[in-house]
């Protein structure tokens, strides 16, 4: 199949302008976090750094990002160990009942959130007798970010193959040091694409997180839909947003990069 | 000629188990399924298990105390409630629009990376995709309250030509649900499109293809369990939304929003599950029927 210059022209221009569409909203809100106008009206009546400068004095938000920042990095570890082990035995054996392991582990992310989140709640509340905390929240998180490790460890270990793993225990190696030396090494890049989503998935959610988080605990989505209809405290979200978009571009590079690079010695 | 030795292993208690778990296959794989499946079983399973069993209790009206005996009005209420029929085939409606329109736009955005653009422009494209995901989704779904509101910037880029906005409603919340599931889409479709080999559309060629047979004969077959992959988030993720109906939506409801007056306002747990057994089935049905296409593994 040879594609004429049009269809490649055509499908480029289709592609930027959808890429285009996906940008404007994120671009009205760059230009709110710079507006006078408190009800996001357009175009903006005037420039302000007001809100900039409170965003970045709001106890409150830095309080918020701290504590998800804690979430999303405790679940991300634990889902990056889980879905390590479960994709080992999966990708490794053949047994019954692998399919319907599987589909457990898809299933936290497949059924809506806030079943997932009703769920959780009464079985802490009601079944455990647990208060909600900052552990509940981690606990609900970790469930469904492992399936992002999952996958990424999986796809891995389905290219890679055995056969190193084979030649190691040949020379000796025993069960650890083969894990060690040859499959950890090989699988590095895929835990960190799959940690990277882990922790983007858990620093945003919003609807498990609210079922299962303490009184106490306000992670930055909870602050953002507490803040975002406060007509003072709206811009400042949106500075927030902008400030989080901004910082995510670096993990993004990082993990391309990594692809990247391995793409090129394959 | 010499031959090196390898030296024996020191039997260390470690080594020992090293051994063992080497001649035992199954002990290595009890291993390794035990954490995992404690967890996912006892959080999750479990967690589930019993909200299923809170639909067939009820809440005593005096009380508001759960009462544990067995009784099917909760699920005779929600199956043959108008309500509720109204609104699962409203969420359904929403759920499949927004699928579509995910499949539509992603296809040739996945097509264009994966097999048109120059590796360094496939990297910016990726990052491209990828940044919307950063943003927090309820700040997405605000902008998009924004970009439609009366006084937003679509009614002053359409106002010229005679346009103007939808305002909130149904159709609003389609638009806000696509853009915020859009990436979920395009990145499982891109990586299949990238795991189908050049020379497999090459030969197409070579054999006299054109492209349209050739992507209807050769390209979509192996990418359909990508598709279905990526319809899997779309659908699953706008049947259970009911925080972008509120936002943008107006007055309309979703089951989502049942859900959550029911758990909260209402404090009626057990019809709260009834209703959450709606888009359970409705999942499990669609998991069950596209189990054999492999889609599960390209998620």
């Amino acid at each position: 199949m040879r594609l004429s210059r049009l269809s490649r022209t055509t499908l480029g221009i289709v592609t930027g302008v959808i890429l285009l569409v996906v940008y404007v909203p994120l671009f009205v809100v760059l230009v709110n976090s710079f507006s006078t106008s408190t009800s996001l009206t357009w175009p903006p009546p005037g420039f302000t750094l007001e809100w900039w400068g409170r965003a970045f004095q709001s106890a409150g938000a830095m309080e918020a990002v701290a504590t998800s920042v804690q979430i999303a990095i405790i679940a991300t570890i634990i889902s990056l160990a889980l879905g390590t082990l479960i994709s080992l035995a999966l990708q490794r054996f053949e047994f019954f009942g692998r399919e319907a392991i599987s589909l457990l582990v898809i299933l936290p992310i497949a059924l809506p959130g806030i079943i997932t989140g009703i769920a959780l709640n009464n079985f802490f509340r009601t079944i455990m007798g647990v208060p909600l905390s900052i552990w509940t929240v981690v606990i609900a998180h970790a469930t469904f970010c492992i399936v992002t490790v999952f996958n990424n460890v999986i796809a891995r270990l389905r290219r890679q193959g055995t056969n190193l793993e084979e030649a190691s225990a040949d020379l000796g190696a025993g069960v650890w040091t083969t894990f060690r030396l040859v499959t950890f090494p090989q699988l590095r890049s895929a835990l960190l694409a799959g940690g990277l989503l882990a922790f983007a998935l858990s620093f945003d959610e919003i609807i498990v997180t609210t079922f299962t988080a303490g009184s106490g605990v306000t992670t930055l989505p909870i602050f953002i839909l507490n803040n975002m209809f406060r007509p003072n405290q709206a811009p400042i979200v949106s500075v927030i947003a902008v400030v989080l978009v901004l910082v995510s571009i670096i993990p993004i590079y990082i993990a391309q990069r990594l692809s990247g690079s391995e793409a090129e010695r394959r | 000629m010499t031959h090196a030795t390898v030296p024996r292993p020191r039997e260390t208690p470690a080594r020992r188990v090293s051994v063992f778990l080497s001649t035992h296959p199954r002990a290595r794989l009890g291993l390794l399924l035990s954490a995992p499946l404690f967890w996912l079983g006892i959080v999750y399973i479990v967690a589930l298990v019993l909200l299923l069993v809170t639909a067939f209790w009820s809440v005593d009206s005096f009380t508001g105390e759960i009462t544990t005996e067995f009784t099917l009005d909760n699920i005779i209420e929600v199956v043959t409630g108008s309500l509720y029929q109204t609104v699962t085939l409203r969420t359904l409606g929403v759920a499949l629009a927004v699928t579509l329109i995910d499949v539509a736009l992603a296809l040739p955005i996945a097509f264009f990376m994966a097999k048109v653009a120059t590796p360094r422009m496939q990297r910016i494209l990726l990052i491209a995709v990828l940044t919307p995901l950063w943003a927090s989704y309820l700040v997405k779904a605000y902008a998009w309250r924004s970009v439609l509101s009366q006084d937003g910037i679509l009614e002053w880029l359409l106002a010229p030509f005679g346009g103007s906005t939808p305002g909130y409603g149904l159709p609003a919340t389609i638009i806000t649900l696509s853009y915020l599931w859009l990436p979920y889409v395009i990145l499982p479709i891109y990586a299949g499109l990238e795991r189908v080999p050049d020379s497999l559309l090459e030969a197409s060629s070579d054999l006299g293809g054109r492209t349209w047979p050739t992507l209807r004969l050769v390209v979509f077959p192996l990418v359909l369990p990508a598709i279905i992959a990526g319809t899997i988030f779309s659908f699953a993720l706008s049947l259970g939304d009911y925080i972008t109906v509120n936002i943008v939506g107006g007055a309309n409801q979703m089951l989502g929003n049942l859900v959550y007056t029911n758990v909260g306002a209402a404090n009626n747990l057990p019809l709260a599950s009834a209703i959450a057994l709606i888009p359970i089935v409705i999942i499990f049905g669609y998991l069950f029927l596209v189990r054999r296409t492999g889609a599960l593994d390209n998620l």
